[in-house]
């Protein structure tokens, strides 16, 4: 069985191939869709092409699959479309595979759960890793609004970030959107002169 | 509110339903709606086939391929609204586009001619030209197709079309990837600004009303949802009426312009609004009011002859084999009865079929038509 991942997040494809070398498949090949990605896909003939479903080469590689006479059996995305429990899985977890006409679908159908598995879990990856980058930069906002309050109310830093606090909380919104429209509305008042920022 | 998801491509085409939303139209008719931004076509048509969202901005031959089973999961999917009419442009990056007449504005007013010069410059490049296309199944290579094959053209064997989407053309043309491309704007004008390329062709003057993109929604859907889909089609209905009014271009640009859509500046987004292109940098725009056509001359009412027009292509491509099965499936996902019963109107008037060459689609002869141009072997 030859799967190919094609994959442009290293992260992404090494998660899915340990998974698969785990599972004991040891024909895979990691493709970049770059450039003349979709000759050497072609060059090898695999069973089985894994993706993300939000892939922007996806139309490129199709166009490959309708055209080509290299490959000589049609490839058609998913096992078995009763399936209807494993495509929404597939979807949700955004996997799209493409899958060699023929080939039985007790085979193909462990390859898609892994990778459904797989792909959630670097989405869960993903999503600890934006929340740690957005919890930095919401730390930012709130700082430049306590600066800004230190500056035009004279307050001690505690007491700004009290007030801001104090403020979230009456009006029922989080922090970072009080700090945010402080921010705004001071741009809008005092707008930043010429180099001076 | 009922939620409801639509998927759709980056391009000003997509004004429609960004405006549905963003000017509370959608909202009026108690829909929640959200849109889901994809880069390719192939992700827009998987989302609304395995029903990840309810509907989607889709190219019209693709929404035809889908139901005939072209592209890949076949569906039965339904089209009861177009979003408006026209909206390609054929840029060229500049080495190529020499060959051609050094005004800018004869290229694009004089079709015929260009498609000449197209044709012998084809010969003189330094490689087979390598022209961008948006979809196997879009009208973009159905018109490039056509119009080319007017001046002796065999688009298989005499050029190179690759599929990218829309959004990735200009960083194509800037690599050398490719020679140029068709699409839909605002890529084209954004690569004029860039001095990347040099627009060569309008679609809007290969066909006057062009069919472009149509509201995709799934069969079973439409059928268990009659009241949703009719508040959806009365939201973009009014949209479109707000789109089409030209004090609203500048607003609506600046929908368009938000980092959740295009993420462009507003002003690579006004010209295909405002219908007043610049071809080429540094050169003054040219008008071309009905280079995109949101909502005036019946642009919204879906209509069976599109679908058929769009099987004479395939066929006429070796796309698919002729077969009345086929010819009625394509006819047959257009449904003005639904746009009807949702806007309480009659029957809109038949589309034009008013192309470049003159050449007549009699809706009742499609056999004919086919005929006239030959099929391509394949």
């Amino acid at each position: 069985m030859r799967i190919a991942i094609v994959d442009d997040s290293g992260l992404r494809a090494s998660i899915l191939k340990d998974g698969l070398v785990e599972a004991g498949y040891d024909d895979i090949e990691v493709v970049a869709p770059h450039g003349a990605f979709v000759a050497r896909l072609e060059r090898m003939a695999p069973d089985i092409v894994l993706m993300d479903l939000g892939d922007p080469s996806r139309d490129a590689l199709e166009e490959m699959l309708a055209v080509s006479r290299a490959l000589a059996r049609p490839i058609a995305m998913f096992v078995d479309r009763s399936d209807e429990a494993m495509i929404g899985a597939a979807i949700d977890a955004g996997v799209s595979a493409y899958v060699v006409d023929g080939l039985r679908k007790e085979r193909v159908k462990p390859i898609l759960e892994l990778a459904i598995r797989r792909f959630n879990a670097f989405s869960a990856i993903r999503a600890e890793r934006d929340e740690a980058r957005s919890a930095l930069a919401d730390r930012k906002i709130i700082d430049r609004a306590k600066a800004i309050l230190m500056q035009g109310r004279g307050l001690s830093e505690p007491d700004a970030y009290a007030l801001l606090r104090s403020t979230a909380m009456n009006q029922g919104r989080k922090l970072v959107e009080v700090a945010e429209a402080l921010i705004t509305a001071h741009a809008m008042l005092d707008p930043p002169q010429g180099g001076a920022r | 509110m009922i939620p409801l998801s639509v998927a759709f491509l980056p391009l000003t085409d997509s004004a429609i339903l960004v405006a549905a939303k963003m000017g509370g139209f959608a909202e009026d008719e108690g829909l929640d709606l959200t849109l889901v931004r994809d880069t390719s076509w192939a992700t827009v048509r998987d989302r609304l086939v395995y029903g990840q969202v309810q509907a989607a901005h889709m190219l019209a031959p693709l929404a035809v391929a889908v139901t005939l089973g072209l592209s890949q999961q076949p569906a039965r999917i339904l089209a009861p609204f177009r979003l408006g009419a026209n909206g390609n442009a054929l840029t060229l990056a500049p080495d190529f586009a020499a060959a051609l007449d050094p005004a800018p504005r004869n290229r694009v007013e004089d079709p015929v001619a260009t498609a000449h010069d197209f044709a012998s410059a084809i010969g003189l490049h330094r490689r087979k030209p390598v022209i961008g296309v948006v979809h196997r199944f879009s009208s973009h290579a159905l018109m490039l197709r056509y119009w080319l094959a007017t001046a002796g053209v065999d688009p298989d064997r005499d050029m190179t079309l690759r599929v990218l989407p829309p959004s990735l053309m200009v960083e194509a043309l800037r690599a050398g990837e490719v020679d140029g491309f068709m699409a839909g704007e605002p890529w084209g004008s954004l690569a004029v600004a860039e001095g990347l390329g040099e627009i060569a062709a309008l679609g809007v003057n290969l066909w006057r009303r062009g069919v472009e993109k149509v509201l995709a929604v799934r069969a079973d859907w439409a059928e268990a949802h009659p009241e949703t889909q009719d508040r959806l089609i009365r939201a973009l209905d009014r949209a479109a009426v707000w789109c089409d009014d030209p004090a609203n271009h500048a607003v609506l640009a600046r929908m368009l312009a938000h980092p959740d859509h295009l993420g462009l500046a507003p002003e690579r987004i006004l010209p295909a609004l405002e219908g007043r292109l610049i071809l080429q940098r540094g050169t003054p725009a040219v008008e071309a009011p009905d280079f995109l056509i949101l909502h005036r001359a019946g642009a919204n009412a879906p209509s069976p002859e599109h679908g058929l027009w769009i099987y004479a292509q395939l066929v006429r491509w070796g796309m698919v084999p002729a077969g009345p099965e086929a010819q009625a499936a394509a006819a047959g996902l257009f449904r003005p009865d639904l746009y009807q019963r949702a806007l309480g109107v009659g029957p809109a008037a038949s589309p034009a079929f008013d192309f470049f060459d003159g050449r007549r689609f009699d809706p009742a002869d499609v056999d004919g038509y086919i005929a006239s141009f030959g099929v391509a072997e394949k």
